[in-house]
């Protein structure tokens, strides 16, 4: 380990690695900044300049540099204006939100910044203890365990995205494999699905994919939809600073949600909002009752928490990514797809084959947080200006880099025209409540998933690897399980509820 | 019926067909020696079929009631919002896909930036105009010179 961490320190401490941290940091807060762009859009946007890069700890390091950084913006505005660009952030909002209207606007940002470097610092040291001890455990693994673990994932994203939605999201990442299987795959040199369309021998491109699904839809909402930015709140930002008192107070919070929003982090499908939203609910449970009165009211404690929490669950999201090659959340998925697309697998080989990949990514990671805490919070008032660029600019803008996205990743118009078809489909899918991140991460796992499960049924002729090898068995039990429980529980809590007896 | 549900009925329809190749017309092609193995080209594709039709059906059926929320948007009042801004800039962004090529990148991007603004509402041609045209020698820069990938900045016959 000591090793790695050499290595690692060595890589991100290069010039260019440096300011890919920096400067990742630094888009990542401005566009997080903006009210209704998530994480997900920015990362889509920065993917043709990663990929571009060619190299793949750079590309990386860049992405997960954006990636805090919007996490950070979000908050921003989540306290300043309580409209928050990020899903993760809106519980900062509960508490910030009053802070700031009381004119504590500064010392908001600073318990944000101090518990978003927090979480982030002891997420990434979490991560430097747990991934290497999951990714020893995976080596074991064999095909059928790793298709099995997929499917797990797969299901497991369904299994969170809430009451009555378990349908929906399983539908949509059943529709992202089927997408997946379209073109021609190396497993049978054979086209698929094509409809004798030559621009679809390659395949859906991911970029496209991702662009269409997040950064095209979020734009368009933003165009039907402009967003009333409420009164107060703005204003002059002062007093940065936090008193001996209020930093003993926070500080078992950030211990405490730094640890639980790990964990939380490391599920698939529960990332920063699931992490940010119980974390705010945790600390309000435990906290004494005359605090818990102002919970809601500007508590310090109260911000300390979500944004603890959603900084380290965005470290744990990288867990199952880097040790198994598994996304657990939409912006993961994304990062998955930047790698491929840079020849890089991630998996349990990655701390063996490319340690540089692995250990530059955590080393970045602390200073990634670092340059948040000591570069961004004395910048804000300034990067805050950024909140009022007006639409009428902003939006031509993020169409334009959706479509230049999408153009540079396969040069090809025809690609422009599939990005603007996939886009509405996508409007209207968001529209009726469906969930956009399982289909992406069902588009890219989709190739691996049946790589796996051709590999197996090749293996033992035939379907035997499911009830041959107990640890398959075990873990697609535990898929079905995930997908079955939760709407078996909602429809015994129904007929409770109709007063119908049910049995026990 | 809600749009939900008809979208699961158009998922579903995709379900179909996509499960009518996998099952029936794809294997028909397939080389007699790849019959001999335990997976087919098909095999994946059928299975996922399946899923997709049983989930498809599930939400068409409404077998998983979903508690009513209120949702950030709502299509219920699409006509509330500016649906005809949104639609005019997916035609702009059709124009332009259409335009990059044979018009060049500088005169169908700062043309995008510009129409963009305007069609969102913006009259102040003294400042759209500099921005959309330095917006434009940037990212052309940008990409020309430091990504490395060609785009033609002119239109074809002045030679770009």
């Amino acid at each position: 380990m000591l090793e790695g961490l050499l290595i690692g320190l060595q890589t991100a401490f290069s010039l260019q690695n440096l300011l890919m941290v920096i400067g990742g940091c630094l888009i990542g807060t401005f566009i997080g900044m903006l009210p209704g762009l998530g994480p997900m859009s920015i990362i889509a946007i920065m993917i043709p300049v990663a990929i571009s890069m060619g190299d793949p700890s750079a590309a990386l390091i860049l992405l997960a540099g954006v990636y805090y950084g919007a996490i950070f913006g979000g908050s921003t505005s989540s306290i300043l204006l309580n409209a928050p660009g990020v899903a993760g952030t809106v519980a900062s909002s509960f508490d910030g939100y009053p802070m700031a209207k009381q004119g504590k606007a500064g010392k908001a940002l600073t318990i944000a910044a101090i518990a978003s470097f927090a979480g982030g610092t002891i997420g990434a040291l979490l991560l430097m203890i747990f991934a290497p001890m999951l990714s020893s455990v995976a080596l074991l693994f064999h095909s059928a365990e790793y298709f099995a673990l997929m499917v797990v994932g797969l299901s497991a994203i369904a299994a969170f995205a809430g009451t009555g939605q378990v349908a929906k999201a399983l539908m949509m990442t059943v529709l992202g494999l089927m997408m997946a299987t379209v073109g021609e795959g190396a497993l049978f040199n054979l086209p698929r699905f094509t409809m004798g369309i030559m621009d679809l021998q390659s395949g859906f491109g991911f970029i496209t994919l991702a662009m269409a699904m997040f950064a095209l839809p979020e734009a368009l909402f933003l165009v039907l939809k402009p967003r009333v930015a409420k009164e107060g709140g703005e204003g002059e930002i002062k007093d940065l600073r936090i008193s001996r008192d209020e930093a003993k107070a926070i500080t078992p919070v950030i211990g405490r949600q730094s640890i639980q929003g790990f964990f939380i982090g490391v599920l698939p499908g529960a990332g920063a909002t699931i992490a940010s939203f119980l974390g705010y609910a945790v600390e309000r449970n435990i906290a004494p009752k005359e605090e818990q009165e102002q919970f809601g009211k500007g508590a310090i404690k109260g911000l300390a928490a979500p944004e603890t929490a959603n900084n380290a669950a965005c470290t744990g999201s990288f867990v199952p990514l880097l040790t198994l090659g598994i996304p657990g959340s939409g912006t993961t998925a994304i990062l998955l797809g930047a790698l491929i697309a840079l020849n890089v697998t991630p998996g349990p080989r990655l701390m063996i084959d490319e340690p540089q990949v692995f250990w530059a990514v955590i080393m970045s990671m602390f200073i990634g947080n670092l340059v948040l805490l000591i570069l961004n919070l004395p910048l804000i008032p300034y990067i805050a200006k950024v909140l009022s660029v007006p639409r009428n600019y902003l939006i031509p803008f993020i169409l334009f880099f959706t479509l230049m996205g999408a153009y540079i990743g396969q040069n090809n118009a025809t690609e422009l025209l599939i990005l603007v078809g996939f886009g509405v489909c996508a409007t209207a899918l968001r529209f009726a409540d469906y969930p956009l991140a399982p289909l992406l991460i069902g588009f890219i796992l989709g190739g691996m998933l049946e790589d796996n499960f051709a590999r197996s049924m090749q293996l033992y002729d035939g379907i035997a690897f499911i009830w041959e090898r107990p640890m398959t068995l075990g873990l697609l039990v535990i898929a079905a399980l995930l997908v079955v429980l939760p709407s078996y529980r909602a429809r015994r809590a129904r007929l409770r509820a109709e007063g119908v007896a049910d049995g026990d | 019926m809600a749009l939900d549900r008809w979208i699961a009925l158009i998922l579903l329809g995709i379900c179909l067909i996509y499960g009518y190749a996998a099952w029936f017309t794809m294997d028909g092609s397939l080389a007699p020696f790849m019959r001999r193995n335990p997976i087919w080209p098909s095999t994946f594709p059928k299975l996922l079929s399946i899923f997709g039709i049983i989930a498809s059906s599930i939400i068409l059926l409404g077998f998983e009631k979903s508690e009513a929320k209120e949702a950030d948007i709502d299509y219920r009042r699409l006509h509330e919002y500016k649906l005809g801004q949104a639609i005019i800039l997916l035609a702009l962004m059709v124009a332009y896909a259409l335009l990059l090529r044979p018009a060049g990148f500088i005169l169908s991007t700062s043309g995008f930036l510009i129409l963009g603004s305007f069609i969102l509402g913006e009259r102040k041609w003294h400042i759209m105009v500099p921005v959309a045209a330095i917006a434009t020698l940037i990212v052309w820069y940008l990409v020309q010179e430091v990504l490395g990938i060609y785009m033609r900045p002119l239109p074809g016959f002045i030679g770009g």
